[in-house]
């Protein structure tokens, strides 16, 4: 009964893992500083920080539901 | 030249929103002479209320002034606002429960009550308390910059308009409290969002339409991203480049690490009603991050069309002057009132905020320890209304550079709060004196960092920017100064707490324990069984 409320804890603590991503993806700058590919003349940096934007609050979402 | 149609319509707009302050008084009614009820709403915001609240307090009208400024002025290095707001809500989503949970549990009402309970040591919490109080007031005096620029974008100058906006502003703070600001919040945020989507879509029309083009908004977004000279659209590769990938993203880091230090937003956090409040708002309050970039891209927009730096202004005159430039005056009027009442809303909160840490951790701990839940309101209210007189008379008398200078610092001093409140969440294992002596170091090599950074083009120039120069193994690492500071106070507190652990200097009495930081209620015990 003990091991397993916190085995189930546990298991909720590696969803906090997805919490890092938005981390890597947009501190990491060389892997968006270019140009290219462009999304209707919009450089690449530009577009991919803005979908960083959904993706990051799209995992913080996942987070909440599955830790709830 | 004044602009009479925009004027009218902002003072309408303006009049409204004093209107909303006073009557803020009477929602969700509570005691207003107790300081959880003046101060933190009586900590019953919900998530809505809360989303208003948060997005009114973070992103303050300097932010919506300085940020395109800073692209405009510097280019693609402004960005990093984006990838500071897009990381800084996991943080929320990690720590900002557990802080919710302990100063519920103990009725703690500022960041400085929650470190004296958990550490048992005055002086860390007096340090705390100061270093929130001291990075505010510069803040406070930049959102009245922020109302300054777009009144005289409307042709008004002088500084009794300033003053009538701040006594209106003090006035409804004093008798409301937080609830005027997360009200007023509801407008704000409503304006904000109407000016910026009619503005990303009718400034990419008119540039299309003045360059020759078909005059769609898609063409426009073309134009404009292909008339950006590259040295300002990219990055610069380099280490020792000011406008780098490594001061592009340390001072992301920074500031995301530093943003929820701030006391107006730790005010903003407790004032909700339950943790699972707070981590739902880390998943939706990312929607204002995406304005704060669309408002980014008017730095761009407003180059491609022409604007010109203002002789008062410089490069904070860039989305001023572009309103004045594409829009009819009376949205004008529109967008300039959602950037002023985007100043007040952010100016309410950040003069509670340093009004209670005050009234907690300086008044109440040091001159009056048996005073009254009583007397702390009315304390807290006076102080209210000191912290906004003297953000104003910081305005008045001093130039601006000033106060851009030392929010700059309070950024890097802020973020030497970090170790004490967040570290002090998780465990007990720092000690008391190491937390303090790393803060010290932190706040010394911080402005020092800072004060030796020249102005560009000026040699022997101080406060230039907040990135730091610097210079290890022969090479140099352009970084934002605060986590360079925070990086050395972080080392400091981890060896000294070994050390002095090791020597079991005395760590004093916490107050706190394990169970006081979850918010949740545990897992039932039976319904396990029964599975």
């Amino acid at each position: 009964m003990e091991n397993g409320s916190v085995e189930r804890h546990g298991a909720r603590r590696l969803w906090y893992l997805l919490l890092l991503v938005p981390f890597i993806a947009t501190l990491w700058v060389p892997f968006y500083a270019g140009p290219d590919p462009k999304l209707g003349g919009i450089p690449f940096f530009y577009w991919y920080q803005f979908l960083w934007v959904i993706l990051s609050a799209v995992l913080t979402a996942v987070v909440y539901f599955a830790t709830k | 030249m004044l602009n009479s149609t925009a004027l009218i319509v902002f003072i309408v707009l303006f009049a409204f929103v004093t209107v909303l302050g006073f009557i803020a008084a009477h929602w969700r009614r509570g005691d207003l002479n107790l300081l959880h009820e003046w101060g933190l709403g009586g900590r019953r915001f919900g998530t809505i209320v809360t989303w208003f609240l948060l997005g009114g307090d973070l992103y303050t009208a300097y932010t919506f002034i300085a940020v395109p400024a800073l692209v405009f002025g510097a280019g693609a290095i402004g960005f990093f606002a984006m990838p500071y707001t897009i990381v800084v809500y996991p943080l929320v989503f990690l720590f900002m429960p557990r802080l919710w949970a302990v100063c519920r549990k103990h009725g703690y009402v500022t960041p400085s009550d929650f470190v004296r309970g958990r550490y048992d040591s005055h002086l860390l919490a007096l340090l705390v308390a100061l270093t929130g109080i001291l990075a505010t007031m510069p803040y406070i005096a930049l959102q009245l910059v922020g109302i300054e620029v777009v009144l005289a974008a409307m042709g008004i100058t002088g500084d009794w308009p300033l003053i009538i906006a701040f006594v209106i502003l003090a006035a409804y703070t004093y008798f409301s409290g937080l609830r005027a600001p997360a009200l007023i919040a509801l407008v704000k945020d409503a304006l904000i969002y109407i000016t910026v989507i009619v503005a990303i879509i009718a400034v990419p029309i008119y540039i299309s339409s003045h360059t020759g083009g078909s005059g769609n908004v898609l063409d426009g977004y073309k134009v404009i991203f292909s008339k950006v000279p590259p040295a300002k659209l990219f990055l610069s590769s380099s280490s020792s480049s000011a406008v780098g990938y490594l001061a592009f993203s340390t001072l992301a880091l920074g500031s995301a690490l530093a943003l929820f230090m701030y006391p107006h937003s730790i005010t903003g956090v407790l004032a909700s009603n339950s943790g699972r409040v707070i981590r739902r708002n880390a998943a939706l309050l990312p929607a204002y991050s995406f304005i704060l970039g669309l408002i980014a891209l008017f730095g761009f927009m407003a180059l491609v069309a022409g604007v010109k730096p203002n002789k008062a202004f410089g490069a904070q005159w860039a989305v001023p002057g572009l309103f004045v430039q594409v829009f009819p005056s009376w949205f004008q009027g529109f967008g300039f009132a959602a950037i002023a009442i985007g100043a007040l809303v952010p100016a309410s909160i950040m003069s509670i905020a340093a009004a209670n840490l005050f009234t907690r951790n300086i008044y109440k701990e040091y001159f009056r320890p048996n005073a009254s839940d009583r007397e702390e309101a009315t304390t807290s209210k006076l102080v209210s209304l000191l912290v906004k007189a003297g953000a104003l008379l910081f305005i008045i008398l001093l130039p601006a550079t000033y106060a851009i200078n030392f929010q700059l610092l309070g950024g890097v001093w802020i973020l030497q709060t970090f170790p004490a409140i967040v570290f002090g969440l998780y465990t007990r294992w720092f000690h008391r004196w190491a937390l303090i002596i790393g803060w010290l170091v932190g706040m010394a090599s911080g402005t020092w960092m800072a004060y030796v950074t020249p102005q560009k083009g000026v040699p022997n120039s101080h406060f230039g920017s907040s990135t730091y120069m610097l210079h290890l193994f022969g090479h140099v690492f352009a970084g934002y100064a605060a986590l360079y500071a925070f990086i050395l106070n972080v080392a400091l507190a981890i060896v000294l707490s070994l050390v002095f652990n090791l020597v079991h200097l005395p760590a004093g009495k916490d107050q706190t324990a394990d169970a006081d930081f979850t918010d949740e209620a545990p897992v039932p015990v039976v319904a396990e069984a029964a599975s």
